[in-house]
């Protein structure tokens, strides 16, 4: 393969020649890694290895300097009172932060499922052949390529409680029977982002899975045909497993996107607690409510709580990032 | 016998006819309604219509002319093309050397990159604020082109280390046997035949750039230095209650058309664009 070292040189070049040329190559190989490590290492690592440190201190945005190491406090602390009760304090112990967990977590396992089923219908539709396959193709990257925080206002508008039209929609088809305010209740708020994400990440997860339908061989079908295997059985037997791969992989990066979600709840769903995500309720603590430690400590422990999810579904999953094809 | 057979492919295509329109309908929609509502204006805007029913470019025209709307735009413009530009710089060398030359490391410098890419960007909030202050940069375009790269430059290297690995060793050896140094095989070689895929991934970074929110609203604090996607989040009315649907929608609207556009052009290379750096990695 391409990605092997490269073969030695035709006759005439000696074991000494070779060497030299390897050597060259990765001195070169080296110098060219550079930038590249020194540009992450200050706008990914380094931050990250500060953001965790904050965590650990008193920091306060005016005074990032001044910060003092606290240790666990940000995460754990407890005070005797004098009464002799024990209060636990701290991130660990935070109604809001387990709130917003369990949306993130919530939100994030909801929309991928969804999407998974809608973008394998989206895929299996795209694979087949009829005409207009083109249009269809073009009018599903739409969702993709509007801007999330653009997607969110023109569904803000549609859901709207007065004049929304899918209000109105819902009225005339006799599926609602009055007017509902969508991002604005608490009951129906994660339904709204919900929906939207679907919408706008469906595209994404449709255009992977077709990928990897379109590398499953066309004869494998027309063996199963001859020998009368019901299509939905096909499905189940053939296409599913082939698919598989590609399927891991798309979910993934659905999941590790959609547990990272800000925008779109910060601008559909302001201040709801409903719907108020990790990343939401960090950002918040560190700029707007002047706990910058405090709110380096959420980040941090969603970072490790991503870590450890990642790790979780690559080695439960036995995921290979390379597709299979190697 | 063949009459009930015809009805069933019949119904069959039919079925999947109406699948197909559905699917076509979701897709554009909100879209299509975006464009309805930014040509209404006054009291139009609330009678709901799902037919075009009016044409006014009152909106239009007051999202350019007041405001900081098309200083957004340049900033906007700039900020993206200069981080993708910046990226594909670093990244064309950088992904030569991960997939043209054998090293020990590889494997996990590689698996670090797509960790990177997909990181949760909070995670790093707090830390990439402090060094922007000591930067001096808060506030500025820079900001904004600096933090962009911790996605943009994973992602170009992946899909170009992806590209790279699948061209044929034998365009390398001939420049090779004749001397050449990496550095000519990278700018004579390899250049000239990537074109394809520098261009696709640089729309994708660009693409990614231009629709960030999360940093751009946290390292910029002006009207003047924001991108568009904060301004049309920021847009508000005179009051709470008085949310201007119709410029938000005309800004919406003026934000999008030239993405869509690119991404209807660049359909094909865009798809096997995302699924270079998604399926393959």
């Amino acid at each position: 393969m391409a990605t092997e070292a490269l073969a030695p040189p035709a006759a005439g070049a000696g074991p000494r020649i070779k060497s030299e040329l390897t050597q060259q190559r990765l001195r070169a190989a080296r110098w060219f890694l550079v930038p590249m490590l020194i540009a992450l290492a200050v706008v990914a690592g380094w931050p990250l290895l500060r953001s965790i440190w904050f965590s650990f201190t008193d920091a306060s945005l005016n005074n990032l300097y001044g910060a003092e190491w606290i240790g666990f406090g940000n995460y754990l602390r407890w005070q005797v009172l004098e009464s002799g009760t024990v209060r636990w304090r701290g991130l660990l112990v935070d109604g809001a932060w387990w709130n917003a967990v369990w949306n993130t977590v919530r939100f994030a396992f909801t929309s991928v499922f969804f999407e998974t089923i809608f973008g394998m219908i989206v895929a299996l539709v795209l694979n087949a052949e009829f005409r207009g396959r083109g249009i269809v193709r073009a009018a599903i990257l739409i969702p993709w390529a509007i801007p999330t925080i653009v997607s969110a206002k023109m569904w803000a508008w549609m859901l709207n409680d007065q004049f929304g039209i899918l209000n109105d929609l819902g009225m005339r088809l006799g599926l609602l029977s009055q007017k509902v305010a969508w991002t604005a209740q608490a009951e129906t708020a994660m339904t709204a982002v919900l929906v939207v994400d679907i919408w706008k990440t469906t595209p994404f997860m449709a255009l992977l899975i077709l990928a990897g339908l379109q590398m499953i061989p066309k004869d494998i079908y027309e063996a199963a045909d001859i020998d009368g295997v019901h299509p939905v059985k096909q499905f189940f037997r053939i296409t599913l497993p082939l698919v598989r791969p590609a399927l891991m992989v798309a979910i993934i990066f659905r999941l590790l996107d959609a547990l990272r979600i800000f925008d779109l709840i910060y601008v559909l769903t302001p201040n709801s607690v409903a719907t108020k995500t990790m990343s939401v309720l960090a950002r918040e603590n560190l700029f707007d409510f002047d706990n910058f430690a405090y709110g380096s400590a959420q980040s941090t422990l969603l970072f490790l709580l991503i870590a450890v999810l990642t790790m979780l579904y690559i080695w439960l999953g036995k995921v290979r990032f390379d597709g299979g094809d190697r | 016998m063949t009459a009930t057979f015809d009805l069933w492919k019949f119904t069959k295509s039919v079925l999947f006819y109406a699948l197909v329109v559905f699917i076509v309908v979701v897709s554009v929609f909100p879209f299509y309604y975006a464009i309805l509502t930014s040509l209404k204006s006054g009291t139009d805007l609330f009678r709901i219509t799902y037919w075009p029913t009016s044409f006014d470019l009152g909106n239009y025209a007051s999202v350019l002319n007041q405001g900081s709307f098309p200083r957004n735009l340049l900033n906007s413009v700039f900020v993206s093309a200069v981080t993708v530009i910046g990226a594909l710089f670093i990244a064309v060398t950088a992904s030569f050397a991960l997939s043209r030359v054998r090293f020990r490391g590889r494997g996990l410098l590689l698996m670090t990159i797509l960790a990177v890419s997909m990181f949760p960007q909070m995670a790093v909030l707090a830390g990439l604020f402090e060094v922007i202050r000591a930067l001096g940069i808060y506030n500025t375009p820079w900001a904004l082109i600096f933090s962009y790269t911790i996605f943009t430059l994973p992602f170009t290297v992946w899909v170009l280390t992806t590209f790279m690995r699948e061209l044929p060793v034998e365009i390398e050896e001939a420049a090779i046997v004749d001397g050449a140094s990496p550095w000519v095989i990278i700018t004579r070689v390899f250049l000239p035949l990537m074109w394809p895929a520098l261009v696709t991934t640089g729309l994708l970074a660009f693409i990614a750039a231009w629709n960030e929110f999360l940093f751009a609203l946290t390292f910029t604090s002006s009207n003047d230095t924001r991108t568009v996607p904060v301004a049309i989040a920021l847009l508000s009315g005179g009051s709470q209650f008085e949310i201007p649907w119709g410029i938000i929608m005309a800004a919406s609207v003026i934000v999008t058309v030239p993405l869509v556009v690119l991404v209807l052009i660049f359909q094909r290379k865009i798809v096997s664009g995302l699924t270079a750096g998604g399926v393959k990695g």
